[in-house]
């Protein structure tokens, strides 16, 4: 079912970029809500995620927001030198910048996954981050994983009933 | 002779190294035929697909498939296999999760044909002859199987039971898998018959791991000396011991390898190649882009070297963007 709504959504003129956000507690995501409070205004794509440490987020995690659908991944985290954990979000940043290699490989452009610092206080930061992603992921179009899956599958059933010819069809 | 359980062998998209690995049961290989009936095997034993045909659905006991699937013959194959068997097992890395094969989902079909028959230096072929998918001659049609976009492993084309890793698996996992089918005490579908823990447990340089790691720069193996006795991440080579399955006996490390990571991840992680970047890149003792960036210089393909055997099987599975 949920597969369906998302090919459904992605191939409708009214497409709008969905961006999952890993928020780091003790900073972004309390700047989050410091903007929620304050009544700024932000395009409203992202589906945050609250995480203790932008160091918990596993790589993992944002293969499968793209995997799952998600147009960009956003991780948000302490400003160098302030994580709550001390080290924390030296070790995101070292990921990120490894996984943005293996993304860029694997042919998903890099303006989908970003990582950026953002302090308690920097509510507004948040409004003009999230803004930013939003228009750029807009020129990108839907990166639609699910959908590309599924017609991936597809010439599984196609190519064996048009080759094999008089040979049975299993698929 | 009939009341013998029947196993059979079939390869897909491999390089035979499976293959090679039954033999390496060595005289082990006489309990095996001394214990089941052998009914097909193309590499070893002149059987024929109708001869597989013949038999009853489910009636062959065991199906071993290696190799992953990347055409249409091999998705017959493997269906068929899998409507006359009890049990199957995907047997080694290709099978498991694509391995070698696998990292051809880098690339477009079309890439791929055209540097096999017009580009690459060795070839010589003119007219740019490409193999056709039916043919006619003397009026009858011949047929040949269609390459596909995508590498598959085995899981994603048939209902797989068991699964043993290893490019190639140790003769010794298959030699275990085989008494424990014989036993009759089958374990949960969808278990790998290999150790649940990482390499680095049965490593016979466990010892000399550090606690914590700092990596200025990576080395790589045809550049630099590896040392012998210590353990070969810390010295600043990519080793995937500590994101793969152990089973092997760290026979790469023996022979003062590192680690490629083809027994595949261990049950806790979905994606081997995500889960070793995140420990080695975390790692780094840089803390700011430019050094991180400048350490990570010395990876030069990551894919290559964190999915060498999992890309068809990781979570993305394929370059997204062809």
């Amino acid at each position: 079912m949920l597969l369906k709504n998302e090919t459904g959504q992605t191939a409708s003129k009214q497409w709008e970029p969905k961006i999952i956000a890993f928020f780091c507690n003790w900073c972004t995501y309390t700047a989050a809500d410091l903007a929620g409070v304050s009544r700024i205004k932000h395009a409203p794509n992202i589906r945050v995620i609250r995480v203790m440490c932008s160091g918990r987020v596993d790589p993992q995690f944002i293969l499968d927001s793209f995997a799952k659908g998600a147009d960009g991944v956003l991780i948000g985290g302490c400003h160098p030198g302030d994580c709550h954990y001390q080290e924390g979000n030296y070790k995101c940043l070292r990921r990120f910048q490894m996984l943005k290699r293996v993304v860029d490989s694997l042919g998903i452009e890099k303006d989908r996954l970003r990582l950026e610092w953002i302090s308690a206080s920097e509510g507004d930061k948040v409004r003009i981050v999230v803004n930013d992603m939003v228009a750029k992921i807009k020129v990108l179009g839907p990166l639609g994983l699910p959908l590309k899956f599924k017609n991936w599958a597809d010439e599984m059933h196609v190519i064996v009933s048009e080759v094999a010819g008089k040979e049975e069809v299993y698929a | 002779m009939p009341d013998k359980p029947k196993l059979a062998f079939y390869w897909c998209a491999a390089c035979g190294g499976c293959e090679e690995s039954v033999v390496d049961l060595a005289e082990d290989i006489l309990f095996v035929v001394d214990n089941v009936d052998i009914i097909f095997w193309p590499v070893g034993l002149d059987f024929k697909r109708k001869d597989v045909e013949k038999y009853a659905d489910g009636e062959i006991v065991v199906s071993l498939i290696n190799g992953a699937i990347r055409s249409s013959e091999q998705q017959e194959m493997v269906k068929l296999l899998r409507r006359k068997s009890k049990v199957v097992i995907a047997y080694g890395a290709c099978a498991q999760y694509g391995g070698i094969p696998g990292l051809a989902n880098e690339f477009e079909k079309e890439e791929i044909l055209k540097w096999v028959y017009e580009d690459s230096p060795s070839t010589h072929n003119e007219e740019n002859v490409r193999p056709q998918l039916n043919y006619k001659v003397n009026g009858s049609e011949v047929y040949l199987p269609e390459l596909w976009n995508v590498v598959r492993p085995l899981d994603k084309v048939i209902d797989v039971d068991y699964y043993i890793p290893g490019c190639p698996p140790s003769s010794k996992l298959l030699k275990e898998a085989v008494l424990v089918l014989l036993s009759g005490k089958l374990p949960p579908k969808g278990t790998v018959l290999a150790p649940d823990v990482a390499l680095c447990d049965e490593c016979s340089r466990k010892d000399t791991k550090p606690t914590d790691l700092a990596f200025k720069e990576f080395l790589r193996p045809n550049l630099s000396i590896i040392d012998p006795e210590k353990c070969i991440l810390s010295q600043g080579f990519i080793c995937m011991g500590p994101a793969t399955r152990s089973g092997c006996g760290a026979l790469c490390v023996e022979g003062n390898m590192p680690c490629t990571g083809c027994y595949g991840a261990t049950s806790r992680v979905k994606d081997q190649g995500a889960k070793i970047l995140s420990s080695i890149a975390s790692n780094i003792e840089g803390k700011s882009e430019k050094e991180i960036d400048s350490t990570l210089n010395g990876i030069p393909d990551p894919v290559g070297t964190f999915y060498r055997y999992s890309l068809a099987g990781s979570i993305l599975r394929k370059k997204v963007s062809i």
